[in-house]
């Protein structure tokens, strides 16, 4: 979908001054005809951890597709380090929901994180040292190199977030997206995963995540996105503070615990 | 009974040279269906591999009737299948599996009408269906030697994308993969791999051979490249026994075939090292007599009595 107007960026894709990581502006989707996203501009800079919040089925997953280059957008652009994003896979990482790896495969961890690769290493050629390299940064990275050669099926829910994350970083890219990564995690590894994220951010990553708990993302993320069908709000955790904008995007009653537990009155 | 030794005496026996050629396209066919057959059980294909294995046959009919290759003729009614399924299934509305039923179904019925159109059809039926040792041409077993070492090396090549795409298709596509061609390689490969396979083993009994042998190194092992080498190994020796016995004991080929490669998988499924139902029961009761011992580990002494 080459619809951009964003100029060429300059060759050597040097993350210059202040061009964003990723530069989203007048996004819409239509999926079956139905309006899903639309007027959806934002821009994440390197080194900020952004929260993208909202109830379901207010188009999170659809919104991550978008960046992914995976859904045609009926308007508007996405840019990856002043590029279009279909152009530019490799500088995006992806941490699916750790549903959607089938996790009775016969992989090794170390393996399934060179997964990720694939493309970078190309066609009909296997990894070399360079590859292997990479994936074991990435796996000492998310403190994993002690079960390198573990078959994934062995592995905790944080551990296969963790091999999640590693496949993604595998690539070494700018911008690193997360859908739900705390779902179904106890509370000291959705912990250890929040420092991760936050220390992967702080090494200069634009990281994104969506996320349900709300609690967590107040607390951990620089710059929250309030979205349901748009972004209702864009502000820093302790700038959100009118009751509106959580109501608008969550559909709750004034008298919700919800706003109580953002803190929102 | 003939004895193994028996058995290679007939194999080098001039007057039966039908029987190393049928050896030799049952050892290659399992070894090539063994390795794609990694691939179908890993990813939950069974459904298209026995779709297509039904759908070989209106190719094998016509070219039965028109007197051409019958693995060339299978090959390109497998393969038309294959694609059918795979541009329907990008509907949304449809799943997979039916249009897989409708399709797999259609080409089945197709090649009995037009079996049935042929003089003499009711013993090229039963040879269609359940597969022959005998009449196979020596093109053929030049056919399947190239055809099979091709498939590997295109299965070899193309290793890591397929893995990738297996262990998570959003991502792979995230990553710019193009999942919808790799799925379109994989069918074809299946049915490939089926075409060369249905000769020995005939059309309904050619699923085991993709299958069996591949969950039965999965039991074995939680590596894909051990797997990989397991299950071709598995299907070698099944095919091997299998026309031993089938010779031997004058039983058909292919379900004497299937038969031992299914004794093998539940030999394992009851025995294997770390997945199988012994050491499973094992394991469950080494960790209970563990726990047995640590709960007295952490018991008081008892008090001396005084008498």
């Amino acid at each position: 979908m080459p619809d951009t107007a964003t100029a060429p960026a300059p060759t050597g894709s040097t993350p210059g001054a202040r061009v964003p990581a990723l530069e989203v502006s007048g996004l819409a989707v239509e999926l079956g005809g139905r309006d899903v996203l639309h007027d959806v501009s934002f821009r994440v800079h390197a080194g900020e951890l952004v929260g993208v919040l909202g109830p379901n089925g207010a188009g999170k997953t659809t919104l991550l597709r978008s960046l992914l280059a995976l859904v045609r957008p009926a308007s508007g652009t996405v840019s990856v380090l002043g590029r279009p994003a279909s152009r530019s896979r490799a500088a995006v990482g992806y941490v699916p929901q750790r549903h959607e790896f089938a996790w009775d495969f016969p992989i090794s961890v170390e393996r399934a994180v060179m997964s990720g690769r694939v493309r970078r290493v190309g066609w009909f050629r296997q990894p070399g040292v360079a590859d292997w390299r990479a994936v074991h940064e990435a796996v000492d990275r998310v403190e994993m190199s002690h079960l390198a050669t573990r078959p994934v099926g062995e592995l905790s829910g944080g551990q296969r977030q963790r091999v999640l994350v590693a496949r993604a970083l595998a690539l070494q890219p700018a911008v690193l997206l997360l859908d739900e990564p705390f779902t179904g995690l106890d509370v000291p590894t959705q912990e250890l995963l929040t420092d991760l994220f936050s220390s992967l951010a702080a090494e200069g990553k634009a990281v994104v995540m969506t996320t349900h708990d709300l609690v967590a993302a107040m607390h951990a993320c620089h710059r929250l996105l309030l979205v349901n069908r748009t972004v209702v709000a864009d502000a820093r955790p302790d700038e959100l503070t009118a009751v509106d904008a959580w109501q608008t995007t969550f559909g709750v009653r004034d008298s919700s615990p919800l706003l109580t537990s953002v803190g929102a009155r | 009974m003939l004895t193994p030794l028996d058995f290679l005496t007939d194999l080098a026996n001039p007057d039966l040279r039908f029987l190393p050629k049928a050896l030799l396209i049952a050892v290659m066919s399992s070894i090539v269906c063994g390795v794609i057959g990694c691939h179908v059980v890993l990813r939950g294909m069974a459904f298209i591999g026995d779709a297509v294995a039904h759908a070989v046959f209106p190719g094998l009919a016509v070219s039965f009737v028109l007197g051409g290759s019958l693995v060339l003729g299978g090959a390109i009614a497998g393969v038309a299948t294959a694609l059918l399924v795979a541009v329907f299934s990008q509907n949304r509305r449809l799943k997979e599996d039916s249009v897989i039923g409708i399709f797999f179904a259609a080409a089945f019925a197709l090649g009995i009408v037009i079996i049935s159109r042929a003089p003499g059809y009711a013993g090229s039926l039963q040879q269609f269906l359940f597969g022959s040792i005998t009449g196979v041409p020596d093109s053929d077993v030049v056919l399947v030697g190239v055809g099979g070492a091709v498939l590997l090396l295109v299965a070899f090549a193309l290793h890591k994308e397929f893995v990738a795409v297996g262990v998570d298709r959003e991502t792979a596509r995230s990553l710019g993969l193009p999942v919808f061609w790799l799925d379109i390689a994989l069918y074809v490969m299946v049915t490939l791999a089926v075409v060369l396979s249905v000769q020995t083993i005939g059309n309904i009994l050619v699923l085991a051979l993709l299958i069996v042998p591949a969950a039965t190194a999965r039991l074995l092992t939680d590596r894909l490249a051990v797997m990989m080498l397991l299950a071709p190994v598995v299907g070698a020796v099944s095919a091997l026994v299998g026309l031993y016995l089938s010779w031997s004991l004058d039983l058909p080929v292919g379900g004497t075939i299937v038969l031992v490669a299914t004794a093998v998988f539940l030999t394992v499924w009851v025995s294997a090292p770390r997945h199988g139902l012994v050491s499973r029961a094992l394991a469950r009761r080494g960790l209970r007599s563990r726990r047995r011992v640590a709960a007295q580990e952490c018991r008081p002494e008892p008090v001396p009595q005084r008498a």
